[in-house]
C-alpha cells in the first residue's frame, strides 16, 4: 500500500491525481496506524514548518514516520516534507522530525531575485540515483519555496538547483529520498520521478 | 536559473471558455479542459482561469471544470474571478488548482489576503491587480490607480501602495494587469510594471497588452517581470508557445525550452 501522509499541510489533490496518471491509487491519510501499513511512503506538504511539526505530533505522525524511516521502506518527502525530514528549521526556529542530519535553512535574497523561489528551474544532479533517472539534461521541475534542506553531510545532496545561490534541492540517505521541487507538477519529468520512486526497492549503491 | 514563466490566460464563463477561435487539431475551443490540454502539451508553464460567470448561482459548473482540469494536467494552474471568501478559495483549491486569484474583493476587504495565506500559505495566494494610469495627485503618487469592475470603478488607491500593503499582509504573487494596455495587442505596460516588481520581493505576474514575442522579451527585460500572461496571441493562433519561448531564448531570456 501506498501512503500519502496528510498532515493538514497543503493540497495533496495533485499528488494524488499524479499516481492516478501512473495507474496507482495512494491511499490518503491521517492514521498512524495505516502509515505502520505502509509499503512506500509519500510524504508532501506546503506551509510553515513550525505548524507542520505541531500537527504531525498531534496526530502521531511523527513516530509513524521515524518508524516507517527504520523500516527500510522507501520514502518521499517532497518540498515542505524535504525540509522537515531534517533535525531542525530556521522557519520558526522549529524542532524537526531528524531522519536525516541537517537544518533547513532561508534562502537568502541574492541581488534582485525574487523570494518565495517559484517557478521552474533546473537540478543538476551530482550523482547516480534510481529515483533520478532517464531524466533529460535540461529538463525543469517546478519550485515554490523560501526555504531550503541543508543536509549536514555532503554525500546526502543529490541534486542542486541556482536560485542565488546554488542550494540542495534533491537529497537522500538510505531508504529516504526527497525533492524540495513539486514531482507531481513538473509534466511528465516530474512523473518520471515519481515513476521511479514507484519502482525503487529502498536501496541504492553508495 | 529560474526560468521566466510563460502563462496562457483563458477567460471561462458558464464553464466555457470565450476566446479561442483559430484552434485547430479537434480542440474544442469552447472547452476548458481541452483547452488547458492542449496548452500543457505546448509548453505552457502555468495556466490562469479567469471565470467571468455572470450568475453566482452557476459557480459549481466552475468548480467542475477546476476539478475536469486539474484531472488532466501536471503544471500549476490559478483560478480568479469571484473569489469573495475563504470558502471560494478553499472549493478551488481543493478541486484542484494550486492558486488563487483575489482581485476586488481584496481590495474591499483586505483581511482576505491573510486569512488566506494563513489558512493555505502565501504561496496559494496571488493578488489581482487592475490599474489605470492617471495623473499623479497627492492620492495617488505613483501615478496608477487601483480599479475594478473590469476599469470601470476606480478606488482612489495608489497602486504602489496596494501592492506592497498586499506583500506586508500575505500575497505570495501579484498579477499584474494594466486595463489601459489590456486588448491593445500593443505590448505591456512597462514603465508600470518596472515600478511594482522592484517594489516588492514577490513575483509579478504582467498582464495586458501583449501581442508578439518581442513584447514578452521587453516586459521580462525592461518591465522586471517574473512571467508573462498572455491571450489573444496565443488562443487566434497568432503564435506558438514553442515559437515564443525560442524567440525569448535566443534574446538570453531563461525559459522552460523541453517539456
Amino acid at each position: 500500500m501506498i501512503v500519502i501522509i496528510d498532515y493538514q499541510a497543503g493540497n495533496l489533490t495533485s499528488v494524488v491525481r499524479s499516481l492516478k496518471a501512473l495507474g496507482v491509487e495512494g491511499a490518503v491519510t491521517q492514521d498512524p496506524a495505516v502509515v505502520a501499513q505502509a509499503s512506500r511512503v509519500i510524504f508532501p506538504g506546503v506551509g510553515a514548518a513550525g505548524q507542520a511539526m505541531a500537527t504531525l505530533r498531534e496526530l502521531g505522525l511523527d513516530q509513524a514516520l521515524r518508524q516507517s524511516c527504520q523500516r527500510g521502506i522507501p520514502i518521499l518527502g517532497i518540498c515542505l516534507g524535504a525540509q522537515i525530514i531534517l533535525e531542525g528549521s530556521e522557519e520558526n526556529d522549529a524542532t524537526c522530525l531528524g531522519l536525516l542530519p541537517g537544518r533547513t535553512r532561508a534562502l537568502p535574497r541574492v541581488q534582485d531575485l525574487k523570494i518565495p523561489h517559484m517557478g521552474w528551474n533546473r537540478v543538476r544532479f551530482l550523482k547516480d540515483h534510481p529515483v533520478f533517472k532517464e531524466l533529460p539534461e535540461g529538463a525543469e521541475y517546478y519550485f515554490v519555496h523560501s526555504y531550503y534542506p541543508a543536509p549536514d553531510q555532503a554525500s546526502m545532496v543529490l541534486g542542486v538547483t541556482d536560485h542565488g545561490i546554488e542550494f540542495p534541492s534533491a537529497i537522500g540517505w538510505r531508504n529516504l529520498v526527497a525533492t524540495q521541487f513539486h514531482p507531481e507538477k513538473s509534466g511528465r519529468f516530474g512523473l518520471q520521478i515519481l515513476e521511479n520512486f514507484l519502482a525503487w526497492d529502498g536501496t541504492h549503491a553508495e | 536559473m529560474l526560468s521566466k514563466r510563460i502563462i496562457p490566460c483563458l477567460d471561462v464563463r458558464d464553464g466555457r471558455t470565450t476566446k479561442g477561435i483559430r484552434f485547430k487539431n479537434n480542440v474544442d475551443i469552447g472547452d476548458p479542459v481541452a483547452m488547458a490540454r492542449h496548452y500543457y502539451e505546448a509548453g505552457a508553464d502555468e495556466l490562469v482561469f479567469y471565470d467571468i460567470t455572470a450568475s453566482s448561482d452557476r459557480r459549481n459548473i466552475m468548480i467542475d471544470v477546476v476539478r475536469r482540469v486539474a484531472a488532466e494536467i501536471l503544471i500549476p494552474f490559478s483560478v480568479g474571478g469571484g473569489i469573495r471568501n475563504l470558502n471560494d478559495m478553499r472549493e478551488v483549491l481543493l478541486a484542484g488548482a494550486e492558486k488563487v486569484s483575489v482581485n476586488s474583493a481584496a481590495i474591499l476587504e483586505p483581511s482576505l489576503i491573510t486569512a488566506g495565506a494563513q489558512a493555505f500559505g502565501s504561496q496559494c495566494i496571488v493578488l489581482g491587480m487592475d490599474v489605470k494610469r492617471v495623473t499623479a495627485s497627492p492620492a495617488i503618487p505613483s501615478g496608477y490607480e487601483m480599479v475594478i469592475h473590469g476599469g470601470r470603478t476606480p478606488m482612489g488607491i495608489d497602486a504602489l501602495w496596494w501592492a506592497r500593503e498586499a506583500v506586508r499582509l500575505g500575497a505570495g504573487e501579484i498579477c499584474l494587469n494594466s486595463i489601459d494596455a489590456d486588448g491593445t495587442q500593443a505590448g505591456y505596460e512597462l514603465t508600470l510594471t518596472r515600478m511594482i516588481s522592484e517594489a516588492v520581493p514577490i513575483p509579478v505576474i504582467a498582464s495586458g497588452g501583449a501581442g508578439t514575442p518581442d513584447h514578452l522579451c521587453q516586459v521580462l527585460t525592461q518591465g522586471r517581470a517574473d512571467a508573462a500572461l498572455i491571450a489573444s496571441m496565443v488562443h487566434y493562433g497568432t503564435y506558438t508557445m514553442q515559437g515564443i519561448k525560442e524567440y525569448l531564448a535566443q534574446r538570453q531570456i531563461p525559459v522552460r525550452l523541453i517539456w
